[in-house]
């Protein structure tokens, strides 16, 4: 069974149609690329399988439960974590919180004991703080726990995102471009951060990026979008040589 | 009245507005609304007071507590029934304003027909009389008050800064969307902030029955626009600057009372309000956000 399955997906927004009949398997463990043009609909496809929009057609399984119809949150809560294309970081809260808040929904103290400082809130806010700087520390961002968000760099903020959505325990985790807007080097640390991940967490990970390099290089299978609709499948190898890729790309006859 | 006394009864009148700009101020945070319903509830919360200590005969302690509760559920009623949907359609602001100021007038008009226009007098609460400190005269309530009000800003920024609710409201305040992609339910965080928000304007209401027994059913009226003027003086969405606008204009009212005429006391109110907002349009304490463009 796929741990993520979405099945005949579409979307209409008024008369138009966003996606149309989107099928695809993510595997566990699997890092698979979701590719296409400026503007595929390759974001929708994450706002659908977060449930930020509701299909207007077919269905998302999560280990073969439908998620269809669920709120935001609980599908969060229920594995499927994601960053943003524009980063949407709490830009006021320290790097530190910004990960905790994602913990939130896992702390299983009562009100009360957090009112009361019981030992059951230290032994968890202790536990959540130790995880919180070990994933700041998988993106090396360990010394600036305590920054703004704000105040980090662009790349550091895109690492942040992610650390923040792996604090969510996510089975499936989503990435929005993370690529975007990093020199060479930092695209190259990024891949090794994310099949480290992937690695240490067991997780699948969905990504959309332009960065064909880092695309081809990191991700086991591709399925690539155009006009709303899946025109190829397969490994990177498949895609580099398929023709209607190439055409979607570069325009063609 | 001396100076010192002037001041310290001051601080006590701004402790009640401090009170209730704090729920202006979260409220605003949160969903960028002007709850303008929220000076109601000190009137729900004064009658609720009212109806305990006269009709159930309530201990004073029982009276505070059940009037304190009962205005933390009509502040998540009022949200849920009037605000929730406007919010979650993500509403235009203008009607999430209209809206409050229609639950406003609602509030106003309900508590005409339940009780009448004419006013009703809450039996003494508290009272220590006046205490002395050498030449100092400064009577109980403003102690009180200030106290209390000391009190409940501490609380409230542990709450804040140091709990997972706290936390899931400064996160839904900064993003709700990506909030909830975080897995942080934001109703739940919108509605405790509407219940603790009219929590405190409870406990505001409570302070002003202890000074000021007489309720009408709109002592909500001006008394709220107070409170949102010291919101908005302190810098609307900061909690330190709600407390501090508050003192702010209890003190300026108490001393333009004791030194010039208190009938000009609104006037200067409401000039100070002009005059900072003309050097610092965000409030004494608020953020100038500049757009980088």
């Amino acid at each position: 069974m796929p741990l993520l399955e979405a099945k005949h997906l579409g979307i209409a927004f008024g008369g138009l149609r966003a996606l149309e009949d989107v099928n695809f398997q993510l595997e566990e463990n699997q890092i698979m690329g979701l590719i296409g043009p400026n503007g595929a609909g390759k974001t929708t496809v994450f706002n659908l399988l977060t449930q930020v929009y509701q299909p207007t057609e077919g269905t998302i399984e999560l280990e073969g439960k439908s998620i269809i119809g669920k709120k935001t949150y609980d599908v969060t809560r229920g594995g499927i974590a994601r960053t943003f294309q524009n980063i949407r970081l709490f830009k006021d809260i320290s790097v530190l919180d910004n990960v905790r808040i994602a913990m939130n929904y896992q702390m299983k103290y009562s009100a009360l004991a957090g009112i009361l400082r019981l030992p059951s809130y230290w032994k968890e806010e202790r536990a959540m703080t130790e995880r919180a700087m070990d994933l700041l520390s998988v993106f090396n961002l360990q010394d600036l726990a305590e920054s703004k968000a704000r105040n980090l760099p662009y790349g550091q903020q895109r690492k942040l995102e992610i650390a923040r959505a792996l604090a969510a325990s996510p089975k499936v985790l989503l990435l929005d471009e993370p690529a975007a807007g990093m020199n060479p080097t930092e695209t190259h640390e990024l891949m090794e951060s994310i099949q480290l991940i992937r690695d240490r967490f067991s997780i699948s990970i969905l990504l959309i990026e332009h960065d064909m390099s880092f695309v081809m290089g990191i991700c086991q299978r591709l399925v690539v979008l155009d006009y709303g609709r899946i025109i190829a499948k397969g490994s990177a190898e498949e895609i580099r040589t398929n023709p209607k890729v190439i055409a979607a790309y570069l325009g063609g006859e | 009245m001396g100076f010192i006394s002037q001041v310290i009864n001051g601080l006590g009148l701004g402790s009640i507005y401090a009170l209730v700009a704090l729920g202006y101020s979260m409220v605003y945070g949160i969903v960028q609304l002007i709850n303008f319903a929220h000076g109601d509830i000190i009137m729900v919360g004064a009658y609720a007071m009212f109806l305990l200590l006269t009709l159930a005969g309530a201990p004073l302690w029982a009276a505070v507590l059940g009037s304190i509760l009962f205005c933390v559920v009509a502040g998540v009623f009022i949200e849920r029934v009037a605000y929730r949907r406007l919010i979650n359609m993500k509403a235009p602001r203008i009607s999430l304003l209209i809206t409050a100021i229609g639950v406003s007038i609602f509030l106003q008009n309900l508590s005409q027909l339940l009780f009448t226009s004419s006013g009703r007098t809450i039996p003494s609460m508290f009272d220590l009389g006046t205490l002395e400190a050498g030449s100092l005269q400064v009577p109980s309530g403003s102690i009180i008050n200030i106290l209390t009000s000391v009190a409940m800003m501490v609380g409230l920024s542990f709450l804040v800064n140091k709990t997972k609710i706290g936390k899931a409201m400064r996160a839904t305040s900064e993003d709700a969307d990506a909030a909830r992609l975080m897995g942080i339910n934001t109703n739940h965080s919108i509605a405790f902030t509407f219940g603790l928000g009219s929590g405190l304007a409870a406990v505001g209401a409570v302070l002003y029955c202890n000074t000021y027994p007489m309720i009408t059913p709109y002592m909500g009226g001006l008394l709220g626009l107070k409170a949102f003027v010291a919101a908005v003086l302190g810098g609307i969405g900061s909690i330190p600057g709600a407390m501090l606008g508050g003192y702010v204009l209890g003190v300026a009212e108490s001393l333009t009372k004791g030194y010039i005429s208190s009938s000009f006391t609104d006037a200067v109110v409401f000039g100070i309000l002009i005059l900072v907002l003309l050097v610092r349009p965000a409030g004494l304490l608020g953020r100038n956000v500049s757009e980088k463009v």
